[in-house]
């Protein structure tokens, strides 16, 4: 059973907000046009392979939890990055594995505990307007998503084609792109220097290296604004004739502290630009709650390359499972299929196939 | 905007191609606003453009410099560092080759409701009304690169007489199509935003149109003519 091309959701409640995002929208920056897309990239990926997706498609990014909706059809899909407390119709849910919603079902997101954003992959994926090549919503230039304003209550959003193996209960046990980051409230960021370090005295760049920076909450999409030491300028300035910017491109301003760039960054800015993060560091930034602790390390761009060659190739090569592990019953003359396994805190069902939720009630066997 | 780089120029030779991070080139060919310099970026980014290299993502050009982004799992920095740097060797030869821009002509009715700020700038100028459209619509602007918003132009050109502070307070919304002027820079505003720029007049042309494949109206390295009108017939 493939889902139709007319499945969707509808929005009960949209929590602080929620986006739609993709990789991001690529090719019109000398246009002006933002690229956007989602900030932790990896959980995004993940969702979307977890429930049978290309890499392209679109899913939800949640800040901070608090979404709430109603399946219209049989659905399947994940939910990954920070663990929101979500439950289907009441039932807990755990992250990072594929679950069927039935039609009509309630799929509802508390709030996160620690991280900044959940991510929902939903089988045949968000499937708002393609702008530009890409579905990503940027606030600022009021472009992509639903009328590229953030999810609003009673919206409703459309469900691409199912092209999946149709499969839920799925896991890749394999993938941790962040296991190198023990303590998510103390990150270690990997930058290369650069493009414009030069502009920085010894001093500057020594203090940049060495100091522990504070994430404030003057912080979003756009970027981190950090708090810390000082940067020491060669001249005392710290503009530069406008130049691009990238993903993680870290900036200095006039009060000589950094700020990180991310997905929702203007294409060029007028800041000397002291070091740029490693690709694979960047995801973790999106997750990076304002108080989070920052150093950064220098590394050369080969070994930076070398880290992205590595991660893409663990992720490629990492293989799906299914978590449960069923026996086959005979009831009534009919034989099904039926497992539970415990998932973090969180119990599943696996039902001729299909991965449900199921409370500690109906975990327990009947006495 | 910075008129000029934090540190001199001295401890560095242009141009010079640098990373920005595991998936990026810079390549800076100078530090400064200057037309000749803007010439060379857009003639290097036409001609990296055309070369279509497997690995380049895509181009961003600005003033001085043209950041080339590129997919790391093709190529390695090392490779796309050299085959970056045979552009910037032959780069006389590329601007040379270069044709001439292309003109993007805007009709614009100056003053009344479309330019609120016209007088104030007349009056800021000591000259007539008159003049200031004519001296505004007097000169083909350079478009030194686009930023800030989709499809916003960093002209140069403006004739200096007519330079004028921004507003103390800026508006809260300026209609899209809106011409201003902001000390020596001028500008039109592709959609409606907020902005502290003296409003001198507007053009009925949509400047940037998302459904379209090329989207923008004004394109890098063109240079943009406004012509006034009486009305936006």
């Amino acid at each position: 059973m493939t889902s139709p091309a007319d499945n969707s959701f509808r929005v009960v409640q949209p929590g602080p907000m929620t986006l739609v995002q993709d990789r991001g929208r690529y090719g019109f920056q000398q246009l002006g046009v933002s690229v956007g897309g989602a900030v932790d990239i990896d959980s995004l990926d993940l969702g979307n392979r977890l429930v049978g997706n290309e890499q392209s498609v679109a899913a939800l990014e949640i800040l901070l939890g608090g979404l709430e909706i109603k399946f219209a059809r049989r659905t399947i899909f994940a939910l990954t990055g920070a663990d929101a407390n979500a439950t289907l119709d009441g039932v807990p849910l755990a992250v990072n594995i594929s679950y069927i919603a039935h039609a009509e079902s309630h799929l509802a997101l508390g709030m996160v505990s620690e991280g900044l954003r959940a991510y929902l992959a939903i089988d045949g994926g968000v499937s708002t307007p393609e702008i530009l090549n890409s579905r990503s919503t940027h606030i600022a230039s009021k472009i992509g998503g639903v009328d590229g304003r953030p999810l609003a209550v009673d919206d409703v959003v459309n469900i691409g084609e199912s092209n999946s193996s149709n499969a839920s209960g799925l896991v890749l046990p394999d993938y941790d792109p962040q296991s190198s980051s023990s303590d998510p409230q103390n990150l270690m960021v990997r930058v290369v220097l650069g493009p414009q370090d030069d502009e920085f005295s010894e001093a500057g760049i020594q203090e940049f290296l060495s100091a522990t920076y504070t994430v404030t909450d003057q912080s979003n999409r756009q970027g981190l604004r950090l708090d810390g030491p000082e940067i020491e300028s060669k001249s005392g300035r710290y503009d530069i004739v406008s130049d691009a910017v990238v993903n993680g491109s870290i900036q200095v301003p006039g009060d000589a502290k950094p700020i990180i760039l991310l997905a929702d960054r203007q294409t060029t800015g007028g800041y000397a630009k002291i070091a740029t993060v490693a690709t694979v560091d960047l995801p973790k930034l999106g997750q990076a709650s304002p108080g989070t602790s920052i150093s950064f390390s220098a590394i050369s761009v080969e070994e930076s390359q070398q880290l992205l060659a590595d991660r893409t190739e663990q992720f490629a090569v990492a293989q799906i499972h299914k978590l449960v592990d069923p026996i086959s019953l005979g009831v009534d003359g009919e034989y099904v299929s039926v497992g539970v396994a415990d998932n973090g805190e969180v119990k599943i069902a696996d039902v001729d196939g299909e991965t449900y939720p199921v409370s500690i009630d109906e975990y327990t066997p009947a006495e | 905007m910075p008129e000029s780089a934090a540190s001199d120029d001295q401890t560095r030779t242009y141009p010079r191609l640098v990373p920005a991070g595991d998936s990026a080139i810079l390549i800076e060919l100078g530090s400064q606003i200057d037309p000749d310099i803007n010439t060379q970026v857009f003639a290097l980014t036409n001609s990296v453009e055309a070369a279509e290299i497997a690995a380049v993502v895509e181009l961003i050009p600005t003033y001085r410099s043209l950041l080339v982004s590129y997919d790391p799992i093709i190529s390695k920095y090392d490779e796309m560092r050299d085959r970056l740097g045979r552009f910037v060797t032959e780069l006389e030869a590329i601007v040379e080759a270069a044709g001439e821009s292309r003109i993007v002509e805007l009709p614009v009715v100056y003053g009344g409701e479309d330019g609120p700020g016209l007088e104030s700038v007349a009056e800021h100028a000591g000259v007539s009304i008159k003049e200031v459209i004519d001296i505004h619509s007097g000169v083909d602007y350079r478009v030194y690169m686009i930023g800030f918003a989709p499809g916003f132009p960093y002209l140069g050109g403006l004739d200096q007489r007519i330079a004028t502070p921004r507003l103390k307070t800026p508006r809260i919304s300026v209609p899209a199509g809106s011409v201003g002027i902001a000390e020596s820079q001028t500008g039109v505003y592709p959609n409606a935003s907020p902005g502290g720029w003296q409003l001198i007049g507007r053009t009925a042309s949509v400047l940037f149109d998302v459904t379209k494949s090329s989207p923008s109206l004004i394109t890098p390295g063109s240079k943009v003519r406004f012509v006034p009108v009486q009305s936006h017939d």
